[in-house]
C-alpha cells in the first residue's frame, strides 16, 4: 500500500510527508486526504504548525491514535475556532501528557471537533479547557499529597460525554455539573465514573437542572391548572426524558397512571437563532419573523399536548384494530387526531394559533413516490389541509377529503369509527404500489404535540404469535405499595453553599400500636406533677373577653367616662369624645408540632437513672401531649429516624385532626428507638404539615438526644449545617423551631452543635430524669 | 317623604330567575318566615333581595356586617347630647318599627355574640327587647329578616351557630348555568350573547380552579364588569385581564393559566 502511494505522490505532498516524519503505516493511509483538507482550510504557517504538532503527537509515545485523530480533526476545528487556537490546545494536551492522565488524550481529541462546533469561539474553548484542567487536578489521586499518581477516573468518561452535554447545557452549566460531580464523588472512583458517564441518577438530575428550556418540573402547577381550569380534568403528569433514549424517541401518551410528557420543551423559535433546537419551519407561520424569535413558548407546547390528549380522553372511543391493516390504522390515527383537535378548537379557538405553528407543512413535492413510500407524507398533508384553511396543496384528493372531513364535523362531533371509515376511503383512493417501499418519507410528517394513540385501539386478540399463550398479562401490581410514596427533600451542602436536589427520601408511616394503658399508668405516676401543671395551664387559658375602654366608637356607653365627659361639657371644657367601650376576645392561636428523635442512642440509660432516655422521653411526651390537649392548641406528634439518605422514616404518632385518645396513647406506648438522626429532612417534612395549619404562631419542638448524624455521611458538619439550614427555612415559613436537647454525655462543649443549629432557641436538659416535668413547663413558658 | 319611603326600592332591578325562587320567596314572605340566602360572592344574592323588596313594594334596610360590628350597631345605643343622653335606634330596630325587610349581608362576618340579638325577632315572638332602654318592640306585621352569607370561604371560625341557622328558611344560590349567565351578562350590558358566552367560558375556567389555588371563582358580577369595560371600548382581552383575572389572584401561575384561557377563548 505504502508503495502505491509513493508511486503517484505529488512532490509537494512528499515534502509534507517528510515534514511530518511519522512512521506509523496507518498515518500513511489517511495522510493525503487529511492534507488535502488541511491545505484548503489552513494558511501556510498553519500547515507548518499543523505538521509540526502532529509530529510531536506521533513521537509522544501514546500510539498512533492521537496523531491520527489530530490529523483528521484539526482542519475542521481550525475552521471553526481559527488557527490561533493551536498553542492553547498544545499547552492543554501537554499538561495532560505530563500528568497520569495520558490515556484521556485520545477521548479528548476525539471529542474536539464536536466540541469546537458547539463552542464556536476560542474564549469559550479556553473556558472549557480551564474547567477540564481544574477537573483533572482535583480528581487525580495522590499519595501523601506529593505525587499525582493515579489517573482521574472520570476524565475519559467525561470527554466522551462532553459533545452531548454541551448540546444540552452552556459551558457555565457544564461547570456546575462538573463541580457537583467532583465535590461528591472525588473520593469514590466507581461512582465518579458513573457520574461522569451520565449513568447515575443524580448526574442526570444535575444536568437537567442546568438545562435551558421549559422544564416540566417548573411548570407542573401551571399545567395542572390548565388541565383543571380549561378542561375540568385532573390527572398526574409523568415526565420522560428525551435525552437518554436516542434510538426510540418517546412521544407523549397517557394511560391510567397519568399523562406522559417530555421533561423539557424548548421554546419553538424561528431557526437560526443562538439557541435554536427547533425543527426547520417549512412553510409554517413565522417565516417572516427574525431568527430566534419565539413563536410558541415551551409552556404553550405543553398546553398543546394537553389539549390534544384531553381531546382524546373526551372524544375518542377505542375501536377494534384487528381488521385493519397497519396503514389503515395509521390513517385512522391521523384523522382522529385531526378530529379531536378540531373539537378542542371549537371550544377554544385560540388553540388554533398554537396548533398551526407547531404542525409541520410538508412540501407537496418533497416526496418522490417512485423512490420512497409516501403514506405518511400524504397523511401529514391531509392533516395540515384540515387544520389550515390556507393550505398550499393542490392535490384534488387532499382537498376533497379535507372537505369531506369538514362536512362531517359541521353536522356533529362525528366519531372515531367514522374517522376510521373516512381513513379507509382515503387509503383506497390514494393507494399506490410504492406505498410498500421500505423507505418511508418521514420529513415534516411528525407532529410532535400528538400522542401515540395507544388508547384508540382495542384488540380482540392479543397477537398472532403462538408463543404468546404463556405471556404474563398482569404486569402491573407486582408490588403493592406499602405506606405512602416517599417525599424527596433537598439537603444543604455547606461546602458549596448549594442544595443537593431531592437528596433525602422521607417515608411516612403510621407508628405501630401498643398498649394505651401503659401511657395512662405513666400519667397516673405523675399525677402530682399533672395537678401542678393543670394550675399553670388554667392561667394560660385565654381569658376570652377583655374590655377596651376609652373608645370613640364602641359597643356600649362607658357610664363613668361619659359622666365625666358630660361634667366637662357642662362646665364649658372640651369633653373627651372617647366615652364608649368595647369588648374583645383575646385568644390563643398556636399550632404545635413535636418532633421526636427516635434514633438508636435513645436506648442508652440516662445518667444516674435506671430508665433509658427513651422511657423518660415517653413519659415527658405523654405529659406534654396531655397538657397541650387540655389547653386546646392544635398539636401533632411525629417521630423520625434514618438509615442513610434513601430511607428517612417519619412515624406519624398524632395528627392535628386526631384527638388525644387511646389510639394515640397506644402509638406512644409502642415507641422504639433505632438507626440514626437525619434531622434536616425530618424537620422539613414535619414543617410541611405545620405550615398548612392556620395559626398565628407555629411552634416546632424538637426533642433530640444527640447531634444529627447518619451512616452514609462521613463529614460530621454536613448534617449539622443542613439542620441549621432547615431551621432557617422554617423561620422563613413563620415556624419557630425550638430544640430540647437531652445530651447524655456531660462533656463540656459537647452541646456546641445545638447552638450552631438552633441559635438561641434551645434548652439542654442535663438532668434527664427531670425531663417529664421540664418538658411541659418549657412548653408553657414558651407559649405564655 | 316618610321614613318608610326612603327605604323603598323605586326602580325595578334586573333579576334573572334561575328556577322558581321568586315564588318561593313570596310564599316565605307571606308567612313572614325569616330567610337565609347562601351562595358565593357576586352570584346575585343582594340583587335578589332588592328585587323582591321592589316586587313586594316594601322598604329594604341593608346592613353590611363586619367583625367590628356589635349588637348596639344593630339595635341602637344611647348617644350623648347637651342635655344628657338620647336613644338612637339601630337599623334592625328601625326595620322592626316601620315594617321593612331587614337584610343583613354577609352575616358570618359579624361576631357570634352580635348575631344572637336577632334570635327573638326570628321565631314566633317577633319581638325585639331593648334591654338598655327597657323597651320591648313588637315587630311591625310587614317586618321580615333576611340574612345572606357565603359558605365558600368560611373558616371554622366563620360559621353560623346551629341555633341561628335553624331559624331560617334557606335559598342556596350558585352561579347560573352558562347559557343563563351569558344572558344575564348580555342583558346587563347590552352586549351580544356570543361575546357574553365567551366571558362566561373564561369564568368557568376560574371556577374549575376553585380549591386549587383560588378561594373563589370569577363571579357573575365581575363578568358584568368585564362586559361593561368591553362595552366602553376596551379591547376584550385587556378587559378580561383587568376585570376578571387581576382582581381575583396574586398567584403568578394562576394568572398565567387564566391569561392562557383568555387567549384560547378569544382565538
Amino acid at each position: 500500500m505504502a508503495e502505491a502511494h509513493t508511486e503517484y505522490e505529488h512532490p509537494l505532498m512528499k515534502g509534507y510527508r517528510e515534514q511530518l516524519g511519522c512512521g506509523f503505516p496507518q498515518v500513511a493511509d489517511v495522510f493525503e486526504d487529511c492534507m488535502a483538507e488541511a491545505l484548503s482550510a489552513l494558511s501556510g504557517e498553519g500547515i507548518d504548525a499543523y505538521l509540526e504538532y502532529a509530529r510531536f503527537l506521533c513521537k509522544m509515545g501514546r500510539g498512533v491514535e492521537p496523531v491520527l485523530i489530530f490529523l483528521e480533526e484539526w482542519p475542521s476545528v481550525a475552521t471553526t475556532l481559527g488557527e490561533s487556537a493551536l498553542p492553547a490546545l498544545k499547552g492543554f494536551i501537554h499538561k495532560m501528557y505530563k500528568s497520569p492522565n495520558g490515556k484521556a488524550i485520545v477521548p479528548f481529541l476525539q471529542s474536539l471537533a464536536a466540541i469546537a462546533r458547539r463552542l464556536h469561539s476560542q474564549e469559550q474553548m479556553q473556558d472549557y479547557m480551564d474547567l477540564t484542567l481544574d477537573f483533572m487536578a482535583r480528581t487525580t489521586g495522590s499519595i501523601h499529597g506529593i505525587h499525582a499518581t493515579f489517573a482521574s477516573p472520570g476524565l475519559p468518561e467525561f470527554f466522551q460525554q462532553t459533545p452531548f452535554l454541551l448540546s444540552q447545557v452552556s459551558v457555565a452549566g457544564l461547570k456546575n455539573w462538573v463541580e457537583y460531580g467532583i465535590r461528591n464523588y472525588h473520593d469514590h472512583p466507581d461512582r465518579q465514573r458513573d457520574y461522569f458517564s451520565l449513568q447515575s441518577a443524580d448526574s442526570r438530575a444535575m444536568m437537567q437542572r442546568e438545562r435551558s428550556g421549559t422544564l416540566l418540573f417548573d411548570n407542573e402547577r401551571k399545567l395542572d391548572m390548565t388541565l383543571r381550569g380549561l378542561w375540568n380534568v385532573s390527572d398526574h403528569f409523568v415526565p420522560y426524558s428525551l435525552k437518554f433514549d436516542e434510538l426510540r424517541k418517546p412521544i407523549p401518551y397517557y394511560d391510567k397512571l397519568g399523562i406522559r410528557l417530555p421533561d423539557v420543551y424548548d421554546d419553538f423559535v424561528v431557526p437560526g437563532g443562538p439557541l435554536s433546537n427547533s425543527p426547520p419551519l417549512g412553510g409554517r407561520e413565522g417565516n417572516s419573523l427574525p431568527a430566534g424569535e419565539i413563536i410558541v413558548s415551551g409552556l404553550d407546547r405543553y398546553r398543546a399536548v394537553l389539549a390534544h390528549i384531553v381531546g382524546h380522553k373526551r372524544w375518542t372511543a377505542a375501536i377494534f384494530a384487528d381488521n385493519m391493516s397497519p396503514f389503515q390504522r395509521m390513517s385512522a390515527e391521523f384523522l382522529e387526531d385531526s378530529r379531536v383537535e378540531y373539537l378542542a378548537m371549537r371550544q377554544y379557538p385560540g388553540l388554533r394559533r398554537i396548533f398551526l405553528a407547531l404542525h409541520p407543512v410538508p412540501a407537496e413535492d418533497a416526496c418522490d413516490p417512485a423512490k420512497e413510500s409516501a403514506v405518511r407524507h400524504r397523511l401529514a398533508m391531509l392533516s395540515r389541509a384540515i387544520l389550515d384553511a390556507n393550505h398550499p396543496y393542490t392535490n384534488p384528493d387532499i382537498i376533497e377529503f379535507a372537505q369531506r372531513f369538514h362536512a362531517m364535523m359541521a353536522q356533529s362531533e362525528s366519531s372515531t369509527q367514522e374517522m376510521a371509515d373516512l381513513a379507509i376511503a382515503f387509503g383506497a383512493r390514494t393507494h399506490r404500489q410504492s406505498d410498500q417501499l421500505p423507505k418511508i418519507h418521514f420529513q415534516d410528517t411528525e407532529i410532535d404535540y400528538r400522542d401515540d394513540n395507544r388508547q384508540m385501539w382495542k384488540f380482540i386478540e392479543e397477537g398472532d404469535e403462538e408463543e404468546a399463550f404463556d405471556q404474563n398479562r398482569k404486569v402491573e401490581l407486582e408490588e403493592e405499595i406499602k405506606g405512602l410514596p416517599p417525599r424527596h427533600y433537598p439537603e444543604w451542602d455547606y461546602n458549596s453553599q448549594t442544595y443537593r436536589p431531592d437528596w433525602a427520601s422521607v417515608y411516612e408511616a403510621l407508628h405501630p400500636q401498643g398498649n394505651a394503658t401503659d401511657i395512662d399508668r405513666l400519667l397516673e405516676k405523675h399525677s402530682a406533677l399533672a395537678k401542678r401543671l393543670k394550675r399553670m395551664l388554667d392561667l394560660l387559658k385565654p381569658q376570652e373577653k377583655v374590655r377596651i375602654r376609652y373608645q370613640e366608637e364602641g359597643s356600649e356607653l362607658d357610664l363613668d367616662v361619659a359622666l365625666r365627659s358630660l361634667i366637662d361639657f357642662k362646665s364649658g371644657a372640651t369633653p373627651d369624645p372617647r366615652i364608649n367601650m368595647s369588648h374583645k376576645t383575646s385568644g390563643r392561636d398556636i399550632a404545635v408540632m413535636l418532633l421526636l428523635d427516635l434514633s438508636e442512642s435513645l436506648n442508652e440509660k440516662a445518667a444516674g437513672s435506671e430508665q433509658t432516655i427513651l422511657d423518660l422521653s415517653q413519659e415527658a411526651v405523654s405529659l406534654l401531649a396531655w397538657a397541650v390537649d387540655k389547653l386546646g392548641d392544635p398539636f401533632a406528634i411525629g417521630g423520625f429516624h434514618s438509615n442513610t439518605r434513601h430511607d428517612v422514616r417519619y412515624l406519624h404518632i398524632k395528627g392535628y385532626s386526631e384527638q388525644w385518645n387511646d389510639e394515640i396513647k397506644g402509638r406512644l406506648a409502642a415507641m422504639k428507638a433505632g438507626y440514626s438522626t437525619r434531622m434536616g429532612a425530618a424537620m422539613r417534612h414535619a414543617a410541611h404539615y405545620l405550615e398548612a395549619q392556620k395559626a398565628d404562631k407555629k411552634l416546632m419542638l424538637i426533642l433530640t438526644d444527640g447531634q444529627p448524624a447518619d451512616v452514609d455521611t462521613k463529614d460530621e458538619r454536613l448534617l449539622i449545617e443542613d439542620a441549621r439550614q432547615a431551621v432557617k427555612e422554617l423561620d422563613q415559613k413563620g415556624i419557630y423551631a425550638y430544640c430540647i436537647n437531652l445530651d447524655n454525655r456531660l462533656k463540656p462543649g459537647a452541646d456546641e452543635y445545638v447552638s450552631d443549629i438552633f441559635g438561641r432557641q434551645y434548652t439542654v436538659i442535663d438532668n434527664i430524669q427531670r425531663l417529664p416535668e421540664r418538658l411541659p413547663e418549657l412548653f408553657i413558658a414558651l407559649t405564655k | 317623604m316618610t321614613a318608610k319611603d326612603q327605604y323603598k326600592v323605586h326602580k325595578e332591578p334586573f333579576f334573572q330567575q334561575q328556577s322558581n325562587e321568586v315564588a318561593l320567596y313570596e310564599a316565605a314572605y307571606a308567612a313572614r318566615l325569616p330567610v337565609m340566602i347562601k351562595g358565593p360572592t357576586g352570584c346575585g344574592k343582594s340583587r335578589f333581595v332588592e328585587y323582591m323588596a321592589w316586587k313586594l313594594n316594601k322598604p329594604l334596610i341593608t346592613v353590611a356586617c363586619n367583625e367590628d360590628m356589635t349588637a348596639s350597631d344593630l339595635v341602637g345605643r344611647y348617644v350623648l347630647e347637651a342635655n344628657g343622653t338620647r336613644w338612637l335606634d339601630g337599623p334592625l330596630t328601625t326595620a322592626a318599627r316601620i315594617g321593612a325587610i331587614c337584610y343583613l349581608d354577609e352575616i358570618v362576618e359579624a361576631r357570634q355574640d352580635t348575631t344572637v340579638v336577632i334570635h327573638p325577632l326570628t321565631d314566633h315572638r317577633r319581638t325585639l327587647p331593648l334591654d338598655k332602654k327597657g323597651e320591648l318592640i313588637e315587630a311591625h306585621p310587614d317586618f321580615q329578616l333576611v340574612i345572606s352569607y357565603n359558605p365558600g370561604y368560611q373558616s371554622l371560625m366563620k360559621d353560623l351557630k346551629q341555633s341561628t341557622k335553624q331559624r331560617f328558611a334557606a335559598f342556596e344560590f350558585d352561579y347560573p348555568e352558562a347559557k343563563l349567565e351569558a344572558g344575564i351578562v348580555a342583558r346587563e350590558t347590552d352586549m351580544s350573547e356570543e361575546l357574553a358566552s365567551k366571558l362566561v367560558k373564561i369564568g368557568a375556567t376560574a371556577r374549575n380552579l376553585k380549591g386549587h389555588g383560588l378561594d373563589e371563582g370569577i363571579s357573575t358580577r365581575l363578568l358584568v364588569y368585564a362586559a361593561t369595560l368591553i362595552k366602553g371600548g376596551v379591547e376584550p382581552r385587556d378587559a378580561c385581564r383587568m376585570a376578571l383575572v387581576r382582581p381575583i389572584t396574586d398567584d403568578a401561575d394562576i394568572r398565567d393559566t387564566l391569561d392562557h384561557a383568555i387567549d384560547a377563548t378569544f382565538g
